[in-house]
C-alpha cells in the first residue's frame, strides 16, 4: 500500500535512539511495577487491572505523533485508529476504576 | 524549548503513574489513585501535543472525541460485565501497538529506511506480534465472556492444535527475523503483512481452546501482553515514559496471572495448552450418598442461632443477581449480633477480584470480605458455612483426588465448618454436582431453588413475615 520506490529519495538521517537507556529503564521500571503491584490489596484487583491498563494507554503519545505530524495519509489513518482505541482506553479505564473504588466502603 | 517540556512532563507522569499504582494498596487512598493516574495522563498527553511537529490537529480532536463517544458507555457497563471490558480494552491496547508499529515500519521504509536498524526492527516486530496477537485473543475473550453467540463458550480442541498454535508462532517469528534482517528488501514489505496476518491468527488460535473457569488467567496473560507491547512501542518510539507505563502494566499482568495459576494449580502453559474442562471424567466416589434437604424455616433458624457465618459466594451468584438479596441477610444476620463473613477464593467470578467488586457494589463492607487463607485455619470455629452459587472452590475432592481436573487446586474449607448450608439450582445432579461430596456430607443441608429466590426466602423469613410464596 506504501511506494517503496520512494525509498532513494527518502532522507537517510537516522535520529540516534539511545536503546541500551531504553533498556535500562524498561528492567527498573518492571522491578518497581513488581515491588509496587506486589502491595496491592487484594480486594482490588479487578479495578488494579482497569487502572494498569488505562495507564499503559499511555501509548496513546505514540499514536498522536503518527496521527498529527505531517506524514503520508495512510500512515495518519493507521495512527488516528490507534489514538481512538488508546483513548477509549483512557477515558472508558479511568471511569470505571472510579466508579469500581467508589463502592469500597468500610462500613 | 518544547522538546524539554516534553521531557519533563514524561518525568512528571512517570513519578505520578508509579504513585497511582501505590495507592491502590488500600481501599481508602484507592480514589487517589485514579486522580494520579488521571493528571499524569493529561500532562503527558498535552505535552506531546504542543510539539511543533504536530500539524493536523484535526485528527487528532476527532479521534479523541470518538474515543470519549465509545470510552464513556464502556465505563458504564453492569459489574457483571466487567471482565468482557477489561478484555475489550486490552485487546484496544493491543490494536493501538500494532498500528503504530505498522505506521512506524512503513514510515521507515518509505522515507528513513537508515532509521530500521536491527535493533528497532527486532522492536517493531515484537510490537506488532505482541500487539495483533493481544488484539484478536482479547477480543475472542470479550467474545467468549459476553457469550456471543457465533463464538463457542466451550473449550473447542482437535488433534494437532498445540502443533497448529506453535507452528502459526514459529513463522510470524521466522519471518519476523527475515524482515529484520532485511528490512528494506523488495519482498519485506509482503512478509511484513505476512506478521500482522500470523499475529491476528494466533490471537484467535490461543483463545479457542480456553474455557470459561481458566479466564481469569488468561486475563491476567493478556493483560501482560498488552503492557508488552506498549513496551515495544516505547523501544520504537524511543520513549522512556511509554516504556515504563507499559512495564508497570506488564508486571501487573504478570503478578495477576501468577496468583490465579497458583490458586488453580496449574502453570502457565497448562492453561494456554491445557484445555481446561474438556477431559473431564466423573470421578466414582465410592457409594452413591444423597443429600438432605433443609427447609428454609430450618435454614433460618440454623443461621439465626449461629455466632460466626461464612458466606462462601461463586460466580453462580452474580450469574442469579443474588448479591443485592446477600446484603439483606448480612443486614438480618449482623444485627441479631451474628458475625458474618465472606470467604473469597481468588479465582471466584470471571476475573482478578471480580467477587469483591460484584459484593462491594451491593454495599457489603470490604472489612467484611476474607481471603481463602485467612479463613481456612477459622473455618472449624464457624457455625455455618453458607455456599452460594459456588461449586469447584469447595470441592474436597480438590485435597486427594488424583485425576480429577481440580486436584491439587487451594479451596476454601467449607467442609470443616460446623454446618454446611448449600444453595444449588437444581435438584439434578449435573456432571459438577455428582462430584462434590460436599453436598452429601453428613452435616451439609442442601437448598434447592435460584439463588436470588432462596435468599430472597430466607431474609423474609428472618425479618420475621415469615409468609414465603
Amino acid at each position: 500500500m506504501i511506494d517503496v520506490s520512494l525509498l532513494q529519495t527518502a532522507a537517510a538521517e537516522a535520529v540516534p535512539v539511545d536503546y541500551w537507556s531504553t533498556a535500562f529503564v524498561f528492567v527498573l521500571a518492571t522491578f518497581i511495577g513488581l515491588g509496587v503491584i506486589r502491595r496491592v490489596s487484594r480486594l482490588l484487583y479487578t479495578p488494579l487491572m482497569s487502572l494498569t491498563n488505562a495507564i499503559s494507554a499511555i501509548a496513546v503519545v505514540g499514536s498522536l505523533v503518527v496521527a498529527g505530524a505531517d506524514y503520508p495519509r495512510v500512515i495518519r489513518i493507521l495512527g488516528a485508529v490507534a489514538l481512538f482505541a488508546s483513548m477509549t482506553n483512557i477515558v472508558s479505564g479511568f471511569l470505571i476504576t472510579d466508579r469500581m473504588l467508589k463502592m469500597f466502603k468500610k462500613q | 524549548m518544547t522538546h524539554a517540556v516534553a521531557q519533563l512532563a514524561a518525568v512528571v507522569a512517570t513519578a505520578l503513574f508509579i504513585f497511582s499504582l501505590h495507592w491502590m494498596n488500600d481501599p481508602k487512598t484507592a480514589r487517589h489513585g485514579v486522580v494520579a493516574g488521571v493528571t499524569g495522563m493529561l500532562v503527558a498527553v498535552l505535552a506531546t501535543w504542543i510539539q511543533p511537529e504536530i500539524v493536523h490537529h484535526g485528527w487528532v480532536v476527532l479521534a479523541i472525541v470518538a474515543g470519549f463517544i465509545v470510552g464513556v458507555p464502556l465505563s458504564q457497563v453492569p459489574l457483571t460485565a466487567v471482565p468482557q471490558r477489561t478484555a475489550l480494552s486490552h485487546s484496544f491496547g493491543g490494536l493501538a501497538a500494532g498500528l503504530v508499529g505498522t505506521a512506524e515500519y512503513f514510515l521507515g521504509l518509505t522515507e528513513h529506511p537508515a532509521q530500521l536498524t536491527a535493533f528497532r526492527m527486532s522492536a517493531i516486530v515484537a510490537e506488532v506480534i505482541l500487539g495483533f496477537l493481544t488484539f484478536t485473543g482479547s477480543l475472542m475473550a470479550a467474545g467468549k465472556l459476553q457469550e456471543v453467540r457465533w463464538i463457542p463458550q466451550r473449550p473447542v480442541t482437535y488433534p494437532g492444535q498445540n502443533v497448529v498454535n506453535i507452528g502459526v508462532l514459529l513463522i510470524a517469528v521466522a519471518l519476523g527475523v527475515l524482515v529484520v534482517v532485511h528490512p528494506t528488501a523488495a519482498w519485506a514489505g509482503r512478509a511484513f503483512y505476512g506478521i500482522v496476518g500470523l499475529a491476528v491468527l494466533f490471537g484467535v488460535l490461543l483463545i479457542i481452546p480456553i474455557g470459561g473457569a481458566d479466564m481469569p488467567t488468561v486475563i491476567s496473560i493478556l493483560n501482560s501482553y498488552a503492557g508488552l507491547s506498549a513496551v515495544a512501542m516505547g523501544f520504537v518510539l524511543g520513549n522512556k515514559l511509554l516504556v515504563t507505563a507499559g512495564a508497570l502494566d506488564g508486571s501487573s499482568g504478570l503478578i495477576l496471572s501468577i496468583i490465579m495459576c497458583r490458586a488453580m494449580n496449574r502453570s502457565f502453559t497448562n492453561v494456554l495448552f491445557g484445555a481446561f474442562g474438556t477431559v473431564q471424567k466423573a470421578q466414582a466416589i465410592g457409594e452413591q450418598k444423597a443429600w438432605k434437604q433443609e427447609t428454609v424455616e430450618g435454614a433460618a433458624q440454623l443461621l439465626e442461632q449461629a455466632s460466626r457465618v461464612v458466606v462462601i459466594p461463586g460466580y453462580g451468584m452474580a450469574v442469579a443477581q443474588a448479591q443485592h438479596k446477600v446484603r439483606e441477610l448480612y443486614d438480618q444476620l449482623t444485627k441479631r449480633g451474628v458475625t458474618v463473613q465472606f470467604a473469597i477464593h481468588p479465582v471466584a467470578g470471571r476475573m482478578p477480584g471480580h467477587m469483591n467488586v460484584l459484593l462491594a457494589e451491593a454495599n457489603i463492607p470490604y472489612t467484611a470480605l476474607v481471603e481463602m487463607e485467612e479463613i481456612n485455619p477459622e473455618m472449624p470455629q464457624c457455625d455455618v458455612a453458607l455456599v452460594i452459587g459456588a461449586n469447584d472452590v469447595v470441592n474436597p475432592a480438590a485435597r486427594y483426588a488424583k485425576g480429577s481436573p481440580i486436584y491439587g487446586m487451594p479451596i476454601i474449607d467449607a467442609d470443616k465448618a460446623k454446618t454446611v448450608l448449600a444453595i444449588k439450582r437444581s435438584k439434578n445432579p449435573g456432571f459438577a454436582g455428582i462430584d462434590n461430596e460436599l453436598y452429601v456430607q453428613d452435616n451439609t443441608w442442601m437448598l434447592f431453588g435460584d439463588a436470588k429466590a432462596v435468599v430472597g426466602d430466607l431474609v423474609k423469613q428472618l425479618a420475621g413475615g415469615g409468609g414465603l410464596h
